[in-house]
């Protein structure tokens, strides 16, 4: 039978997992089942022989950002610390297709990121400069070499602010996110971790400063250690224990178009022009920008951000003039103020966080994982998430990305 | 044209306008009026294309913009991907062929324009159908601001694609006169061709306009902001599941009563109508009275209703009750049903007989379209008397009604509609009434049959029960992904790409939740639907972005003296939104020569630069002291007027984020200059503060950069050219010392001088109204020829500046620097009690002694420019990565007044390694630098007087 190429997707397995009821007490609960929550049950199981542990997830598994975001993964970032982190998630990414033996399309298309500025060609520079010193892929490319990859994209002259050149990382690309969520519920579920969906967690038992359990939708549950991995939603539990995060919850907005022949080889980004765009497996364009500039919970954003991406789209490439429109969505993303993530301790005994991956902590997911599931095992950060503890806030140690490498996502 | 499907009269089509189309290269004839989709059918085309995943025949399944099927590809007038055929309105010289599964799109510039309009109105109605009609006409006879729109070229929705009367008849009579009525009414505004796909927050609702291809703007998008919101949005049939219910020939029964009605139209020959409920009787018994054969209709109700029995009788029909369709035969084209009485429990269906047709007409039921009440946050609720999702509960100012509220029959349509209308209204303060609605025959509606999944039916006919006709999406892939653990709705639809395609579940949406309903053995109600997201249909991404494109993406923002640099030809260099030289080349000159020579006749002689593009901010009132003293670094209470002193902002974090000078003018007022792209950010930060923390200060800010254009006049004969052209300002050095303003004449205009430099020479800053700008940089340019006074552009003045190791904030700075990492502690008082960083200068990371600092670097004298932006390391040679970074160069030029290169760095304990020697990493190559002070040229000071 013809099938049109690429409008198909490989088969899911045949089983993927149970959705058991809570049980009264665990070693550890993970308080979210994105894919933050899912890699790191899967490596507290796997690294450290963790299985008496449930993820929570308030509504359906792997629905929240993990669900909505665009898949873009690189590790070209300009701080040490953070290609640390991202690099390792990179290379697990290039393994983990086979150690979960589940499709998950990672596909290693390269990501251009553009630079429409003298100040974006020094900052792209030194971002290239440090990657490479790094031991991270990255090239810095002409206007003339970005239209060579990419020969859809507009590099004449003309544009208003038109593309003076980009930094390029060969290794980076896209994944299937809903895949990705779906290889780790399913080893943890063979793993007997419980997956209990359509469960919220509404408060904590503690015992002064120690943590002892959770409250949930379900009923109470106790846990030897609770760690939370509830992206947009942390800080409102946090609130619960009178712990205010530096954490802002902002909605981000995607959008895809229908499916179309292929034409887009890459992953292109660019900030001036503010809209960042590849071509999914199916055909479809997918597309996404900024964050809604206000703060909100709400899964929803505002038009005037969709119009200014798909301005923004069409001024970069031209032929995408007469693509629809299917589907806009949101997600409700956690930015700090240094734009990096925060991983590690609290002040409550048994307590971890990860939170604050805003715009950009799909690629982190297995490296998330490791890091976050060692740093539960062994109460102490693991060395790549050590500079991302919540103390830096207080000391001033921040690792500020979006000063230097200006990029989301 | 009267093939044998299109019939010899009737329809709303213009059989006068004769239309040639082409479709997958044969040429065929319609009419105006038709759509592509119609005009196939009229030349007994139903196969339009093959299935996305199994490559299977498909053909026209709707009449509008819930079809499943017939997608095609429009190569000409221009290409578009991926159109549904039944809403591509038939146009001369259409070309468009028939699409597997993925678009084109086109590799020419889209020739078209696309533009957007605001409006704002008393009272929305979306649907113009008779619902929306009975609602926008109540509300425009009150007075109140009514906009109408609907994605049909023609108002009357349903209405058209039946033969219904109103007040005794036909109904068209009755569309015509509303519509007449309403576009005669100078308070309402009637879009049809508009599709209505978003609803956000505040009634504030987005449309695209269809406004054709020939037209001036092709696409036109609508921001509505509505007062009241009657949403009147109408239903989409449901299809039926069964096994082979994809063949081309299988059509929603009412679409086919549109193709009959509205188009002229025989979508077949010979029909089976396979039915859950009353609709496809209406269907059957047109298209029977229009000529279509009807082989029987198949219900899978116990009884048929007395009304539609009797009327089926009349003409001979059979009706099949309690019996369903279970198979289909024909290869590209259905040419029989096969039937079976519905089994009980478990077992097998057996097959009674198999009736020949070339038209399977199928009704499942009628969806509400909830789409948009659903995306202005109201709740839906599935309903067990119609089987489909209704509104629920609405979000304020937003009213539902019609078919769109589970509202079937006309006559209570046109009744809610019009109540509808009129509360509307009132709602907005006007006087208004429920407006008279014609009477309908249409009698009362028995509800459908819950038909999800028919019983009995073998695992292996799974494989050809479409679920998803768009996705080829069948019952297979449900049982496999509820076999695979999965429960949630969303879970299932991400498994199965059902509801994902270009209509968005349209069709296949509540069926799949029925049939997972079915497997899973709960209740639909329970399993829900996904989200309704924008848009409601595809919406082209250049309609959104509109006119903002090219050089209307940003606003270009230029100086007074812009023409004059045009003239010069030379290159001009973004600042924000600003267009500014950057260098000036003559003859025969590139940019480094061009810069030597600017760079030279500055330190030598005399030039000029416009520095217009700096913001400036007007501070005024009684706290403005004490307003800037928080915002500042440094202490501004203590300038005095007539002074200017430099100044450092810093965010909370204590890095420094823009840099400028601050000129007291009087008493209460100051005038404040920002970097050329930081001008909006500062006015925002500052507002913040003013509004949320410090409200008490009474002061106000005003942006002034676009009331004054600057000129630096810069280099040791800057005095003596603007001697020339003033005469009473005293130039001399004591009595118009560095860093003071004075106001005087410059070339016959009032002028605000100030000695500010920024090159370390002597300098002026000649500030005249913007308007008087060219004139005044005419009169300078002319007074200095003799001296050969040169003008220059940001990179001549950056290099200048960086001789001098003047940090550009943006540019040696990144959002992690402090003043003192700039070497600029004595920009930092030590003597207020606060201001805004302040508290993060004694954190424990900024005091660390190891942090970055602002150096000069020397590489070899005769080496070129090492680039912006290279790290620096260590060592000679390079290690096994990670290696260890030091910094990174932030500016790197060649001096003129050197004659080498040198560069300025952010460099890990930099002004402990002064004398050292470290390495950049250029390409695969190290190349050694010297750590030096910042400050490479009259370190003394020694030139700034003149
Ligand atoms: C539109 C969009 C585009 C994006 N694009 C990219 C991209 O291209 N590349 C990239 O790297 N990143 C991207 N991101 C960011 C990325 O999606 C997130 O950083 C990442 O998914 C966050 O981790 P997570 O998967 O664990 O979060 P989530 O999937 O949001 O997981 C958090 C989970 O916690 C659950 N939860 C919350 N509160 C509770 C509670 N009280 N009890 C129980 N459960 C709870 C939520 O329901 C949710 O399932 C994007 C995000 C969005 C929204």
């Amino acid at each position: 039978m013809p099938r049109t190429p690429g409008a198909d997707l490989p088969d899911h397995p045949d089983w993927l997992w149970n959705s058991p009821e809570p049980k009264h007490s665990y070693d550890v609960v993970i308080v979210g089942g994105g894919g933050h929550g899912l890699a790191t049950a899967y490596y507290l199981a796997v690294n450290h022989g963790i299985t008496n542990m449930a993820v929570l997830e308030s509504g359906w598994l792997a629905g929240g950002n993990m669900a909505r975001n665009t898949t873009i993964i690189r590790s070209n970032y300009l701080w040490d610390e953070s290609a640390g982190l991202y690099e390792h998630a990179m290379k697990l990414w290039e393994g983990l297709e086979d150690e979960l033996d589940y499709p998950l399309l990672f596909s290693q298309r390269g990501v251009l990121n553009l630079a429409h500025s003298l100040q974006d060609v020094r900052d792209s520079k030194r971002r290239v400069g440090a990657n490479r010193l790094n031991g991270i892929d990255a090239e810095w490319l002409d206007a003339d070499q970005v239209a060579e990859i990419c020969p859809i994209l507009n590099t004449s002259e003309d544009l208003r602010y038109p593309v003076m050149g980009a930094t390029w990382q060969p290794r980076a690309g896209i994944a299937k996110h809903d895949h990705v969520a779906w290889g780790f519920a399913r080893a943890l579920d063979r793993m007997g971790v419980d997956l209990v969906q359509n469960c919220q967690v509404t408060g904590f038992d503690r015992i002064g400063d120690r943590i002892t359990g959770v409250r949930t939708t379900r009923g109470d549950i106790a846990a030897g250690k609770v760690a939370l991995a509830a992206a947009g939603s942390t800080s409102v539990l946090t609130d619960e224990l009178g712990l205010a995060l530096p954490i802002q919850s902002h909605p981000l907005q995607a959008l895809v178009s229908e499916l179309l022949e292929p034409v887009h080889p890459t992953v292109v980004m660019s900030n001036a022009v503010h809209v960042y765009v590849s071509q999914a497996h199916k055909g479809e364009l997918v597309l996404g920008a900024g964050i809604d500039a206000y703060n909100s919970y709400g899964q929803r954003g505002a038009f005037h951000t969709i119009e200014r991406e798909l301005t923004a789209a069409v001024e970069l490439f031209p032929m995408f003039s007469r693509a629809h429109v299917l589907r806009t969505w949101a997600g409700v993303v956690d930015v700090t103020p240094d734009a990096s993530a925060i991983m590690g301790l609290t002040p409550f005994e048994n307590l971890y966080v990860n939170c604050g991956w805003g715009t950009g902590g799909f690629k982190a997911t297995p490296g998330v994982g490791w890091c976050y599931a060692h740093t539960i095992a062994h109460d102490e950060p693991h060395p790549l998430n050590a500079p991302f503890n919540l103390d830096r806030f207080a000391t001033g140690a921040l690792v500020d990305e979006h000063g230097a490498a200006g990029v989301a996502h | 044209m009267t093939g044998e499907y299109r019939l010899a009269e009737g329809g709303r089509i213009n059989r006068d306008r004769p239309v040639r189309f082409r479709f997958d290269g044969h040429e065929y004839e319609g009419f105006d009026g038709d759509t592509l989709a119609s005009a196939l059918l009229a030349n007994g085309v139903h196969q339009v294309g093959t299935s996305i995943r199994y490559g299977r025949p498909r053909g026209i399944a709707s009449a509008g913009p819930e079809e499943p099927n017939a997608l095609v590809q429009i190569e000409e007038p221009f290409p578009e991907p991926m159109l549904t055929a039944t809403t591509v309105a038939l146009h001369d010289g259409l070309v468009a062929s028939s699409l597997p599964g993925q678009g084109r799109l086109a590799t020419d510039p889209d020739p078209a324009r696309y533009d957007a309009i605001n409006a704002h109105c008393d009272v929305l109605v979306v649907g113009a159908g008779p619902a929306g009609l009975a609602a926008a006409l109540s509300a425009a006879r009150s007075g109140a601001r009514v906009i109408i729109a609907d994605s049909d070229t023609e108002f009357g929705g349903s209405l058209l694609g039946s033969d219904e009367e109103l007040d005794h008849a036909p109904a068209g009579r009755w569309i015509d006169r509303v519509t007449a009525e309403l576009r005669a009414t100078p308070e309402v505004t009637v879009l049809p061709r508009t599709t209505v796909f978003g609803c956000y927050d505040d009634n504030y609702l987005v449309a695209v306009e269809h406004r054709g291809e020939d037209t001036f703007t092709r696409q036109r998008t609508w921001h509505v902001r509505a007062r009241e919101v009657v949403l009147a949005t109408g239903s989409h049939e449901r299809p039926l599941v069964f096994p082979g219910n994809d063949r081309p020939g299988t059509m929603l029964a009412g679409s086919a009563r549109t193709y009959v009605h509205r188009y002229g139209v025989l979508p077949g020959h010979r029909a089976v109508a396979f039915t859950t409920n009353d609709s496809a009787y209406a269907a059957a018994v047109d298209l029977h009275d229009a000529g279509v054969e009807i082989a029987a209709v198949v219900d899978v109700r116990p009884v048929a209703t007395t009304l539609w029995t009797a009327r089926c009788v009349e003409r001979g029909i059979q009706i099949l009750t309690n019996c369903a369709v279970t198979g289909t035969s024909g290869t590209d084209r259905v040419s029989g049903a096969q039937i079976s009485p519905v089994p009980s429990g478990d077992s097998a269906p057996t097959v009674a007989s198999e009736l020949d047709c070339d038209l399977l007409l199928v009704s499942g039921g009628w969806n509400p379209a909830v789409h948009l009440h659903s995306q202005a946050r109201g709740t839906v609720r599935y309903s067990e008397e119609i089987c489909a999702l209704v509104p629920d509960r609405a979000t304020r100012g937003v009213r539902t009604v019609g078919a769109a509220a589970g509202t079937f029959t006309t006559g209570e349509c046109l009744r809610t509609g019009s109540e509808a209308g009129s509360a509307a209204a009132r709602a907005t303060g006007f006087d208004a009434d429920p407006a008279e609605v014609p009477s309908s025959p249409s009698g009362p509606v028995t509800p459908p049959q819950p038909t999800w999944l028919l019983p009995g039916l073998s695992a292996d006919s799974d494989h050809d029960q479409f679920v998803d006709l768009a996705r080829d999406a069948t019952v297979a892939d449900v049982r496999k992904a509820v076999g695979a653990g999965m429960s949630s709705v969303e879970h299932i639809k991400r498994f199965t790409t059902i509801g994902t395609a270009h209509d968005q579940g349209k069709t296949s949406g509540l069926l799949s939740s029925g049939v997972i309903a079915e497997l899973l053995g709960v209740e639909v109600a329970q399993v829900g639907a996904t989200t309704f997201r924008p848009p409601y249909a595809p919406v082209a991404f250049a309609a959104l972005a509109g006119r903002d494109r090219g050089d209307l993406y940003d606003p270009i923002r230029v100086t007074a003296m812009h023409d004059w640099h045009l003239a010069q030809q030379c290159p001009f260099e973004n600042v924000g939104q600003w267009k500014r030289p950057w260098y000036y080349p003559r003859p025969g000159e590139d940019m480094d020569s061009a810069v030597l020579r600017e760079c030279h006749a500055v330190r030598t002689g005399v030039g000029m630069q416009d520095v217009s593009t700096l913001g400036k901010i007007d501070v005024q009132g009684p706290d403005a002291a004490e307003f800037l003293d928080l915002v500042y670094t440094n202490k501004m209470s203590t300038l005095k007027v007539g002074r200017i002193r430099y100044g450092l902002m810093c965010h909370a974090d204590g890095m420094v984020f823009d840099d400028g000078t601050v000129m007291r003018t009087d008493e209460h007022r100051y005038l404040i200059s920002t970097t050329s792209g930081g001008a909006a950010g500062v006015l925002e930060w500052l507002e913040d503060w003013l509004q949320t923390e410090w409200p008490h200060l009474r002061v106000h800010l005003t942006s002034v950069t676009e009331h004054w254009a600057t000129i630096a006049l810069a280099g040791p004969r800057s005095r003596d050219v603007l001697a020339r052209v003033t005469s009473d300002i005293d130039l001399a050095a004591d009595a118009f010392p560095f860093m003071s303003w004075t106001d005087g004449t410059v070339a016959g205009r009032a002028a605000r001088v100030c000695r500010i430099s920024f090159s370390g020479e002597l300098a002026f800053e000649i500030n005249v109204p913007w308007w008087h700008g060219r004139e005044v940089w005419d009169a300078l340019y002319e007074a200095g020829s003799d001296l050969d006074i040169t003008p220059y552009g940001t990179e001549t003045m950056h290099v200048l500046r960086a001789e001098k190791g003047f940090p550009i904030v943006g540019q040696d700075t990144d959002g992690t620097v402090t003043p003192h990492d700039l070497g600029m502690s004595w920009a930092v008082s030590k003597k207020k009690d606060d201001f805004l960083g302040m508290r993060s200068f004694s954190r424990a990371d900024t005091v660390r002694s190891d942090r970055k600092h602002l150096v000069g670097l020397l590489p070899p004298a005769d080496s070129a420019v090492v680039p912006e932006g290279t790290q620096l390391v260590e060592l000679s040679e390079l290690p096994e990565p990670p290696v260890p970074m030091l910094g990174h160069i932030t500016s790197s030029y060649r001096s003129a007044a050197l004659d080498r290169p040198f560069a300025l760095a952010l460099v890990k304990s930099g002004r402990d390694r002064i004398g050292q020697t470290v390495y950049g990493h250029v390409g695969d190559r190290l190349v050694p630098v010297e750590i030096t002070e910042p400050v490479f040229y009259d370190k003394e000071g020694n030139r700034r007087d003149g």
